[in-house]
């Protein structure tokens, strides 16, 4: 199987989320509080899944702007909820690194002036597993 | 998925009350919504014209598993047929069990007209129920068989 | 032995393309009792029901399986067929092969077999087939229209014109329904009340219609033709005789502060009251829950002020008897409950409104007597944010999973009006897709945008937050120019989904009329008959089948009328011939079957039964067969199998069973 079917597989996997049901409303992109700061905006990464175009969602900056708010989780009315999807992609970052987990070491060379702390502290909270 | 002849294919009667079930039915085909080809309905005017003697005859001839759909409760066309079908389901299961035909090959699921997604996944998940359990043969009369 | 006819549909592709026919005409060939069997492309077309017809009488056929769609399509198709070539309908079987087959196998093989089986069991059925004749029953030559909105309102008018008796039941205290709420109506921009007020009266004044306002229906009983309904009529505690409609008391009554259902709680009204000043009939009714002579015992200003003294403070509910041949629902909708929306403020802010409210707002009737105005602080909106499909195309079981259909439309009539009537408001609507399907619809929708510059953006809105100020920031996206919105209203109005009326449920299970998962009334046909209900002699008008705007619904109203009128015209239905029946031999007169039935059609008769040479008297049930469903309760109860259901007789289903278990 091709790599990226294989990745956007695990993705919807990990996520639970089915992308087929999104209808392009836009609500989780107008409530995405970091929304200024992504290159590929929540809405869009629903798009991503399903095109298998997860090498460009594993490198954009977006996957390490989301704050895990779950805005869009709460609100998107298709149950597509793109926050897991952001989450999942991240996840799956981790988990090429051969590691399913972020050490409290490591943190420290996570951290920089763009990064918001939220998300280190919910990274940290998810990926201890 | 292909077909393989090895593979155990179970027999299943599926009831259906014409007013709900039997159209939920007809609702999951126009829809184009799968079930495996081993479930076989007969249509009867209420869940309640089923008779305990059809399911035992089902599975004396060799049926693996035997389904019942009525109308939801309060729905009935007939307004209780319903209410008599699943009192007299309960005992029968609870007897058929005693006797060594497992809960799990039979079943009661009300299913309305406007169902046809519940229909599918019910007959999905009852064959893979019936699948699990293997071939029935606790009530099988033998001289039935071919 | 019967001769049986085997007669296979290739339904275009639509079998044939999953089902190989020519093998199951093969196979089947060589049933017991099976002397013909052919294929044909299309067996319900003229063509093909010929090619029974002809089968039946060159081979002395007497019993036909086809092999088609669902006996639910054209099970009377074929036996009227049958029943022109001579033998008796209820000779012919059908087995389901395309929705129950090809529709939903795609291994050919596998469905052939299928096919093969059903049609099989289809034969061992007709094999016990014994002719069956229908009785016949009266018609009650009168109609109950439940709902008194522009769907049972335009429902009575049609089947009055037409000569026949109608009844209206209107659980308010006046018929008008959600159209008198409204202000004005797309794609004309006519006003509502204009053109619905005409036909309020023109019902109200017809020799051939009642109308039971203030009233409920109760029970339904009997069956096509012969509706036994329970009217509760509540209580007015206003004497409908005497009451001139003055107003008088409406005036005096000291207590004021009960939110008014019609403007939707935007203003308060009276204890006793009329719901607004066209209201049919003319008489007030006295809320019980608020006036304070019927709570506390004292006041009776009211009954002062009545010069006509119509003021009755002992009056009862009272339930009305009435039999009816034909019953339409007509019981239209409600919005939705916004409780589960809280990022769009509903509750925290008064100048989040529904379109609903904003009707009311812009009605010169309502309570800002049609000035545009904040309800927090009077004051005229300068920026106004429509956001649509709150509630609607959700599936996150928050709201709803369809679309409302009419929000599309009545927001560009919104939008317009604003920004004709007040040229300095900006008005910008946040949309998902804008749907305008209708004649001179989307026309409409584009005005709003070319002539009268609304401002539409594509995304929905994330949050609208209150501010300290008193405005709203709405939060939304606009998702082609991939630009964040955060945009200051003044004013924001809610497209809220559609529901049906919550009175539906319980009215469906009393007229064992079949609702979907979102309370919609089932059709008993998606395409081919959308008006009828599966029950017989129960049909559908309006919203109560699903969303639809005032012109589709009064399309409908006059479709159900026509379908009333059908079924009132004749003066005998045929019943249904499978019915229970009883071996006297074999019952014992326990009296089982008649507990179980629901229909009270079984009764007990002292007979005198020669049982092998015996004959002695014997205590034996009945069946009633004007009465019998064929719910087959009975036969199953029956302890000692005397009781059997013609048409689908024991033996018959187990002949099924045993064919589809071979």
């Amino acid at each position: 199987m091709d790599k990226s079917v294989k990745q956007a597989e695990l993705i919807r996997e990990i996520s639970g989320v089915n992308p087929y049901k999104c209808m392009k409303c836009g609500k989780c992109s107008a409530s995405c509080p970091s929304y200024d700061e992504m290159d590929i905006k929540p809405h869009q990464f629903v798009s991503y899944v399903i095109n298998e175009d997860i090498e460009s969602l594993v490198n954009s900056k977006s996957l390490w702007k989301c704050l895990s708010c779950f805005a869009c989780v709460e609100r998107c009315p298709r149950d597509v909820k793109p926050g897991k999807l952001v989450d999942a992609a991240r996840q799956a970052v981790v988990r090429q690194r051969g590691e399913d987990y972020l050490l409290a070491d490591e943190i420290p060379e996570l951290i920089d002036d763009e990064t918001p702390q939220q998300l280190l502290v919910s990274a940290f909270r998810k990926y201890r597993r | 998925m292909p077909i393989n002849n090895e593979e155990f294919r179970p027999k299943i009667v599926a009831f259906c009350c014409n007013w709900c079930s039997y159209a939920g039915a007809d609702l999951a085909g126009s829809s184009r919504l799968a079930y495996p080809a081993d479930v076989k309905i007969i249509r009867v005017p209420c869940s309640c014209r089923v008779n305990p003697m059809f399911i035992l005859r089902a599975f004396e001839k060799g049926a693996d598993g035997v389904i019942m759909c009525g109308c939801h409760p309060g729905d009935c066309h007939y307004s209780t047929g319903n209410y008599y079908a699943r009192r007299r389901m309960t005992l029968l299961f609870s007897m058929l069990d005693y006797i060594g035909v497992e809960q799990g090959r039979t079943r009661v699921e009300w299913v309305s007209a406007a169902e046809g997604v519940k229909f599918s996944t019910t007959m999905n998940e009852f064959v893979e129920k019936i699948r699990s359990l293997g071939k029935n043969v606790r009530l099988e009369d033998l001289r039935c068989r071919n | 032995m019967q001769r049986i006819g085997v007669f296979v549909c290739h339904c275009g592709s639509n079998i044939a393309a999953t089902v190989d026919v020519k093998k199951v005409v093969e196979v089947i060939g060589m049933e017991p009792g099976v002397v013909y069997a052919e294929d044909y492309q299309y067996m319900c077309s003229e063509a093909g029901q010929e090619k029974i017809a002809a089968a039946i009488k060159e081979k002395n056929l007497t019993g036909v399986v086809v092999c088609s769609c669902s006996p639910r399509m054209h099970e009377t198709t074929f036996r009227k067929c049958a029943e022109k070539a001579g033998i008796n309908p209820y000779m012919v079987e059908i087995a389901n092969i395309r929705e129950q087959c090809s529709w939903i196998h795609k291994d050919m093989e596998e469905a052939t077999k299928k096919a093969v089986i059903l049609a099989r069991a289809a034969v061992a059925k007709v094999n016990l087939n014994t002719p069956l004749q229908p009785g016949e029953s009266r018609v009650t030559k009168r109609a109950l229209v439940i709902g008194g909105g522009i769907a049972g309102i335009q429902t009575a008018l049609d089947i009055a014109d037409a000569g026949y008796e109608v009844d209206i039941v209107e659980k308010t205290p006046s018929i008008g329904g959600r159209m008198s709420q409204l202000d004005k109506t797309f794609p004309t921009l006519d006003c509502s009340a204009c053109i619905l007020t005409p036909k309020m009266v023109d019902a109200a004044a017809h020799d051939k219609i009642k109308i039971y306002s203030y009233s409920e229906v109760e029970n339904v009983s009997g069956f096509v033709g012969d509706f036994t309904v329970d009217i509760r009529k509540k209580a007015r505690y206003v004497d409908m005789d005497k009451c001139t409609g003055c107003g008088a008391c409406q005036e005096k009554c000291p207590s004021k502060k009960t939110p008014s259902e019609f403007n939707r709680g935007l203003n308060t009204r009276s204890a006793i009251y009329t719901p607004f000043a066209q209201a049919i009939p003319n008489v007030p009714v006295i809320d019980p829950n608020a006036c304070i002579k019927l709570k506390t015992g004292k006041c009776g200003v009211c009954s002062k002020v009545c010069q006509a003294g119509a003021i009755d403070y002992e009056q009862k509910d009272e339930i009305i008897t009435e039999k009816y041949g034909a019953i339409v629902v007509a019981t239209g909708f409600d919005i939705i409950k916004l409780d589960n929306y809280d990022e769009y403020a509903y509750s925290q802010s008064k100048d989040v409104v529904t379109s609903l409210e904003l009707e009311r707002i812009m009605n010169a009737a309502g309570p800002t007597k049609g000035h545009l105005e904040r309800l927090s602080d009077g004051k005229a909106p300068k920026n106004i944010v429509f956001i649509q499909c709150v509630g609607s195309r959700c599936s996150d079981n928050r709201g709803k999973s369809y679309c409302s259909k009419i929000c599309c439309m009545y927001t560009a009539k919104h939008a317009m009006l604003i920004r004709d009537k007040y040229p300095d408001t900006n008005v910008t609507v946040f949309y998902i897709d804008v749907r305008t399907p209708g004649k001179n619809f989307d026309e409409f929708y584009r005005r709003a945008v070319e002539e009268y510059h609304v401002n539409y953006i594509k995304g929905q809105v994330g949050k609208v937050a209150p501010q300290p100020d008193g405005t709203l920031m709405v939060h939304g996206v606009d998702l082609i120019d991939g630009k964040q919105i955060k945009m200051e209203a003044d004013m924001v109005v809610l497209a809220a989904a559609i529901e049906p009326d919550p009175t539906v449920r319980k009215l469906a299970t009393m007229l064992t009329a079949s609702i979907d998962t979102n309370n919609f009334l089932t059709e008993a046909h998606a395409k081919l008959r959308p008006v009828e209900s599966p029950t017989a002699g129960v049909f559908l008008s309006g919203v109560s089948q699903g969303p639809k705007d005032i012109p589709e619904t009064v399309s409908q109203a006059g479709a159900a009328a026509v379908k009333v009128v059908g079924l009132l015209a004749k003066d005998k239905l045929l019943t249904n011939p499978c019915t229970a029946q009883s071996d006297e031999l074999l019952c014992n007169g326990c009296s089982t079957c008649a507990n179980v039935c629901p229909y009270g059609a079984i009764s007990y008769e002292d007979k005198l039964i020669n049982d092998h040479g015996i004959r002695e008297t014997r205590r034996v049930a009945q069946v009633n067969t004007a009465l019998c469903h064929g719910c087959g309760a009975c036969t199953v109860a029956c302890p000692s199998g005397a009781m059997d259901l013609q048409g689908f007789s024991n033996r018959q289903i187990i002949a099924e069973v045993d064919a589809i278990c071979r």
